[in-house]
C-alpha cells in the first residue's frame, strides 16, 4: 500500500536530515565518523549490560546528588533543631544537633519529593556499587582484561576504589550517628600510617575529629572532587572501549579478528536507552519504598554516643571486618608504634589491590600467553584463573560477614567471640577451599562440553603409562599412543585450549 | 516495497527509499555495514549479511499491535507525570505516591523503548572486521618515535642539565608540600594530652559535677572535663564496682574514690566510645569492632583488636564534694600512632 505521499514524506525526513548533518559536517568534517559511530557494532551478553547499568546508576547518581546538594549545609556547627516550615519531627524537638545533620532531616520531611531524592540517591549508590563490583567480576573471570585491555582493568580498578570512597564520603555528610563513628574509625587508621600518620590526619581533617573544618571538606571531596575524577576516568574508559572494541564469548563463525552484534543505531541505542531508564524506575520505586538510612533514628553525631550494630554500608564491609578480625597485635620500637589497624586498614588492602593491579600480567606468566585478545574465556576454560577468583570471592565474603559480627551472633545464638574465630580461621581455610572446588567444577564442566551453542572446548586429558594425568596441548605434546587427537572431539583445530598452559594434573 | 513499513531504512540494493541515485560511497556495500572497505574480509564469515530486516517486517497486523503496545505504555507514563503533579499539588508530595509515579513513568517508557527496539526497528547481528587489532604499520611507528626522539636526542646530550634537573625537582616538589602543610594545624603533643588536669570537676552530659554518691553501685556515666563537652579525647567513664575486687596496678594507686573508678571512654583501637558495660562480668565492650575490657584488671583488653588497656583517670574529691581529676591522664588516651613511645 505503499504510497506516493508516503514516499515524498520519507524523501523529506531524509533531506531534513541530511541537511542537518550537512551542517554539521561544515563546521567539524564529521560524517565519516559519524557513519563509524552510527555503525559501530556492540556484541550482545547479558553480562556486558552489568557495566552499562553501572554507568546508568550513576547518571541517577548525579541528578538526585544535585538535587541533594542545593539543600545540604556542610556546617558542623552546633544548632537546637528548627524544623523549616511543614513537618515536626517529634522526637528531635529541642534536640542539639549540626547544622548538617538538621538540614538533611528538614530535606527528609519538609520538601516535597525531598526523601525520595535522599533515598533514590542513596539506593542508586548501593546498585553502582553492586554492578561496579559485579562488572569487574565479569572482567575477570571471563579474562577480558588481557592484551590489549590491560589499561581498562588499571582505570577500572581506579574507579572501583573511587567510587567506594565516594559511597563512603556520601555515607557520612549527614553527620549523624553511624556515619560518625565511621569517620572516627578512619580517622584512626590514617593516624595508623608510621612517620606520617598523625600530620596526615590532623591535614586531611583540619585538625581533631570532630571538628569545625571536616564538614565543609567533606562535602567538597564528595561533590567535587571525586565526582570529577570518576567522570574524568569513566570518559577514559569508554573512549578506551570504543577504540579497541569490546570482546565477545566465542561462538559460531566468531573469529579474534571481526566483531558481532547489532549496530548502536537504532537498535542498541535504544536498547541502551530502556536500560538507563529502567535502572532510574528501580531506584526511585526503591527510593521511594523501601527506607533507607534513616538518619532521623540514629541521632547527630558527638564523641560519647555509639549504638551497637554499626556497620558501613556493604561495599566497605570487608575493610570494617578486617579490622575486626585482625589480632590486638601492634609493633613497638625504639620509641614508635606502627598501631594496630594500620595492619588490616592499610597494609592487607595495599597487598591485595597490588595483586589486583598486577593480575593482567601476572596471568601472562601463568599462562605464557603474551598475545592480543578478542575473544573471550569462558571461566570453566581457565580452571587456575577461576579459582583464584572464585577464592578471592571467598575472602571477601569471610571478611564482610565480619562486619556484622555483632549482628549475626544475636541471629544465630552464639557468642561473637565464637563467630569472630570461625571467621578467622574461614579467611584462611575458605578461599584454599573455594580455589580447589571451583578448579574441580571447572575440569567437570570442560569435559561434559556443556554449553549448547558453543564450539566444544574441553581439555582433552590423557594418562600416561606410569599412571600420571595431563592435559593435552603444545606445551605437553601427547605421546603416541594417548588418547584424543589433540584437538577436542575432533571438530578441527581448536587454539583457545592449548592456550591453557598449566600443568593441570586434574587429579582424577 | 508494499508496505508503508518498509520505508524505514536502507534497502537491499543500497538505495535510500525514494531516492534513485546511490548514496553510499563507492566500495561501501550494505552487505558488509561497520566494515571498512579496504580490510580485508575474515575467510570465514558469510558475506550475505543484512541487517535492514526487522521483526514484523512481514506482518502487519503484529507491526500494528505492537505499536498499540508501545502506545499504550507511553500513555502509562503520560498518566504518571499526571500523577505526579497530583502528589505534589494535593497530597503533600507522599513519598510513596511519589515513588509509584516516578517507577511506573519511568519503566514503561524504559519497556517502550525496547520493545520498539525489538519489534519495530531494523538491527539484526551482522558482523564486522575488527581491523588489525588496531595496532599500526611498521612504518607508522618508525615514524612516530623519529618524532619523538627529536626532542629527547638534543636534550638528552646535554648532561650538566640533565644533573641539575634532578635536585632542581625534588627540591621544587618538597615546596609544593608547604601549601598541603598548612591544611592542618601541626599535632605538636595534641594527642599526648587531653583537657584532664589538677582539680577539673568532671561533668554530665547537661554539664553538671558529680558527687560520689549520685553513682550507685554497677552504675556507669559518662563524664567530661567541664567546660570540654566536644573535645575528642576527654570523654572518660565514671564506674562505680562497688565491693568487687579492683586489681591496683603499680603506680596507679589511690586513683579510686571507693568503688568508683575512671577510665578512658576512648577505645585503644581506633577510637570508638567503649562504653557497653556488662555489670555481671564487669566488662566493656567497644561496639565497634567488640574489643572487650576487664574492668577490674585495671581495664585489660581481654578480647578483640584492642592493642592496650583504656588508661586511668586519677580522682579525687575536691572541697565542695564533687569529683575531680588529679591530674590528666599518665599515658597517651586513644588509638595508637606513631610517637606514641
Ligand atoms: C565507575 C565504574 C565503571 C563503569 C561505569 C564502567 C563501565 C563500563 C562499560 C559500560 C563497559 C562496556 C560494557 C561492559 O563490558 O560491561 C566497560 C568495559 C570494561 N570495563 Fe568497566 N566500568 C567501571 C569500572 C570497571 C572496573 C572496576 C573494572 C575492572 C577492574 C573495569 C574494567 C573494564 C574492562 C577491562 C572493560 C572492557 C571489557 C570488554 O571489552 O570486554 N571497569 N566498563
Ligand atoms: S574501636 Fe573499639 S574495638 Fe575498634
Amino acid at each position: 500500500m505503499s504510497s506516493t505521499v508516503e514516499r515524498a514524506a520519507a524523501k523529506k525526513r531524509y533531506s531534513i536530515g541530511k541537511s542537518v548533518l550537512d551542517t554539521v559536517d561544515e563546521r567539524f568534517g564529521s560524517s565519516k565518523f559519524l557513519t563509524s559511530a552510527l555503525d559501530k557494532i556492540f556484541p550482545d551478553h547479558w553480562s556486558f549490560m552489568v557495566g552499562e547499568i553501572a554507568m546508568d546508576s550513576l547518571i541517577v547518581l548525579i541528578i538526585t546528588g544535585i538535587y541533594l546538594a542545593l539543600f545540604y549545609v556542610p556546617s558542623g556547627t552546633d544548632v537546637v533543631y528548627a524544623p523549616t516550615s511543614g513537618h515536626v519531627y517529634a522526637p528531635l524537638v529541642g534536640q542539639h544537633m549540626s547544622e548538617a545533620y538538621q538540614s538533611v532531616i528538614n530535606l527528609s520531611f519538609n520538601v516535597r519529593f525531598g526523601l525520595i531524592m535522599r533515598q533514590a540517591h542513596h539506593w542508586a549508590a548501593l546498585i553502582f556499587l553492586a554492578a561496579v563490583t559485579f562488572h569487574m567480576c565479569r572482567i575477570f573471570f571471563s579474562g577480558a582484561f588481557r592484551k590489549p585491555r590491560e589499561i581498562n582493568w588499571i582505570i577500572g580498578l581506579i574507579l572501583w576504589q573511587i567510587v567506594s570512597l565516594e559511597g563512603f564520603t556520601g555515607y557520612s555528610l549527614p553527620d549523624d550517628l553511624l556515619s560518625g563513628t565511621g569517620i572516627r574509625v578512619i580517622y584512626s587508621i590514617i593516624q595508623s600510617i608510621p612517620l606520617v600518620g598523625t600530620w596526615l590526619a590532623y591535614d586531611l581533617w583540619g585538625g581533631r575529629f570532630p571538628g569545625p573544618t571536616f564538614l565543609p571538606r567533606l562535602f567538597v571531596i564528595h561533590e567535587f572532587l571525586f565526582p570529577l575524577l570518576i567522570i574524568g576516568l569513566l570518559t577514559a574508559h569508554l573512549m578506551i572501549l570504543w577504540r579497541q572494541k569490546h570482546t565477545d564469548f566465542p561462538g559460531p563463525g566468531k573469529t579474534e579478528t571481526n566483531i558481532r552484534g547489532s549496530r548502536v543505531w537504532p537498535q542498541y541505542a535504544l536498547k541502551a536507552g530502556g536500560l538507563a531508564m529502567m535502572v532510574a524506575a528501580v531506584s526511585f520505586l526503591l527510593g521511594g519504598l523501601v527506607q533507607i538510612n534513616p538518619v532521623w533514628l540514629y541521632g547527630s553525631y558527638n564523641t560519647f554516643t555509639v549504638s551497637a550494630g554499626s556497620q558501613p554500608d556493604w561495599y566497605l564491609g570487608w575493610l570494617d571486618g578486617a579490622v575486626r578480625l585482625w589480632p590486638h597485635w601492634e609493633f613497638r620500637s625504639f620509641g614508635h608504634e606502627i598501631p594496630n589497624p594500620f595492619f588490616p586498614g592499610l597494609l592487607m588492602p595495599g597487598i591485595i589491590f597490588t595483586v589486583m593491579f598486577a593480575w593482567p600480567w601476572i596471568d601472562k606468566r601463568i599462562y605464557n600467553d603474551y598475545k592480543a585478545h578478542n575473544l573471550l574465556d569462558r571461566p570453566r576454560d581457565k580452571p587456575f584463573r577461576t579459582g583464584v577468583g572464585v577464592a578471592a570471592i571467598i575472602y571477601f565474603i569471610d571478611l564482610t560477614l565480619a562486619c556484622a559480627t555483632d549482628l549475626l551472633a544475636n541471629d544465630l545464638h552464639i557468642g561473637f567471640e565464637r563467630l569472630i574465630e570461625i571467621l578467622q580461621i574461614g579467611v584462611f581455610v575458605g578461599p584454599v577451599v573455594g580455589f580447589f572446588v571451583a578448579y574441580r567444577v571447572c575440569t567437570a564442566l570442560q569435559r561434559t562440553n556443556a554449553h549448547p551453542i558453543q564450539r566444544p572446548i574441553g581439555g582433552v586429558i590423557y594418562r600416561t603409562a606410569d599412571g600420571a594425568y595431563h592435559t593435552l596441548g603444545e606445551h605437553h605434546p601427547a605421546p603416541a599412543g594417548a588418547d584424543g587427537n589433540g584437538h577436542g572431539n575432533g571438530h578441527g583445530p581448536d587454539t583457545r585450549r592449548e592456550e591453557e598452559a598449566l600443568p593441570t594434573s586434574a587429579g582424577d | 516495497m508494499t508496505t508503508s513499513e518498509e520505508l524505514t531504512g536502507v534497502e537491499r540494493d543500497g538505495h535510500y527509499a525514494g531516492e534513485t541515485a546511490g548514496r553510499l560511497p563507492p566500495g561501501r556495500n550494505p552487505r558488509h555495514f561497520g566494515i571498512d572497505p579496504g580490510e580485508p574480509w575474515p575467510d570465514d564469515v558469510p558475506m550475505d549479511q543484512d541487517d535492514t530486516h526487522w521483526r514484523f517486517e512481514n506482518d502487519p497486523k503484529a507491526a500494528k499491535r505492537a505499536e498499540n503496545r508501545i502506545a499504550v505504555l507511553f500513555v502509562l507514563t503520560l498518566l504518571s507525570s499526571a500523577g505526579l503533579a497530583w502528589d505534589y499539588i494535593s497530597n503533600d508530595g507522599q513519598t510513596q505516591v511519589a515513588a509509584a509515579c516516578f517507577g511506573v513513568g519511568l519503566a514503561a517508557l524504559a519497556v517502550g523503548l525496547i520493545l520498539m527496539a525489538r519489534d519495530l526497528m531494523p538491527g539484526n547481528e551482522v558482523t564486522a572486521s575488527r581491523g588489525h587489532h588496531h595496532v599500526s604499520e611498521d612504518p607508522d611507528r618508525v615514524a612516530v618515535a623519529e618524532s619523538l626522539a627529536r626532542g629527547i636526542e638534543p636534550f638528552a646530550r646535554r648532561a650538566f642539565l640533565l644533573k641539575v634537573l634532578a635536585p632542581v625537582g625534588g627540591a621544587f616538589s618538597l615546596a609544593l608540600l608547604f601549601p598541603i602543610a598548612s591544611l592542618g594545624p601541626r599535632p605538636h603533643r595534641d594527642l599526648l594530652q587531653t583537657k584532664w588536669g589538677r582539680f577539673t570537676r568532671a561533668v554530665n552530659q547537661d554539664g553538671q559535677p558529680i558527687r560520689p554518691n549520685d553513682l550507685p553501685v554497677d552504675g556507669i556515666l559518662t563524664v567530661f572535663p567541664e567546660g570540654y563537652m566536644d573535645d575528642a579525647l576527654s570523654p572518660t567513664l565514671l564506674i562505680n564496682v562497688g565491693q568487687a575486687p579492683f586489681r591496683i596496678v603499680k603506680g596507679n594507686e589511690g586513683y579510686n574514690i571507693g568503688g568508683i573508678v575512671a577510665f578512658s571512654a576512648i577505645c585503644t583501637h581506633a577510637a570508638c566510645p567503649a562504653k557497653l558495660y556488662n555489670t555481671q562480668t564487669h566488662q566493656l565492650i567497644c561496639p565497634c569492632h567488640q574489643s572487650t575490657f576487664d574492668v577490674l584488671d585495671n581495664a585489660k583488653p581481654v578480647f578483640g583488636p584492642a592493642p592496650r588497656s583504656l588508661p586511668q583517670l586519677p580522682l579525687t574529691v575536691d572541697a565542695e564534694g564533687y569529683i575531680v581529676s588529679q591530674s590528666d591522664y599518665t599515658q597517651p588516651v586513644g588509638p595508637g600512632f606513631w610517637n606514641r613511645g
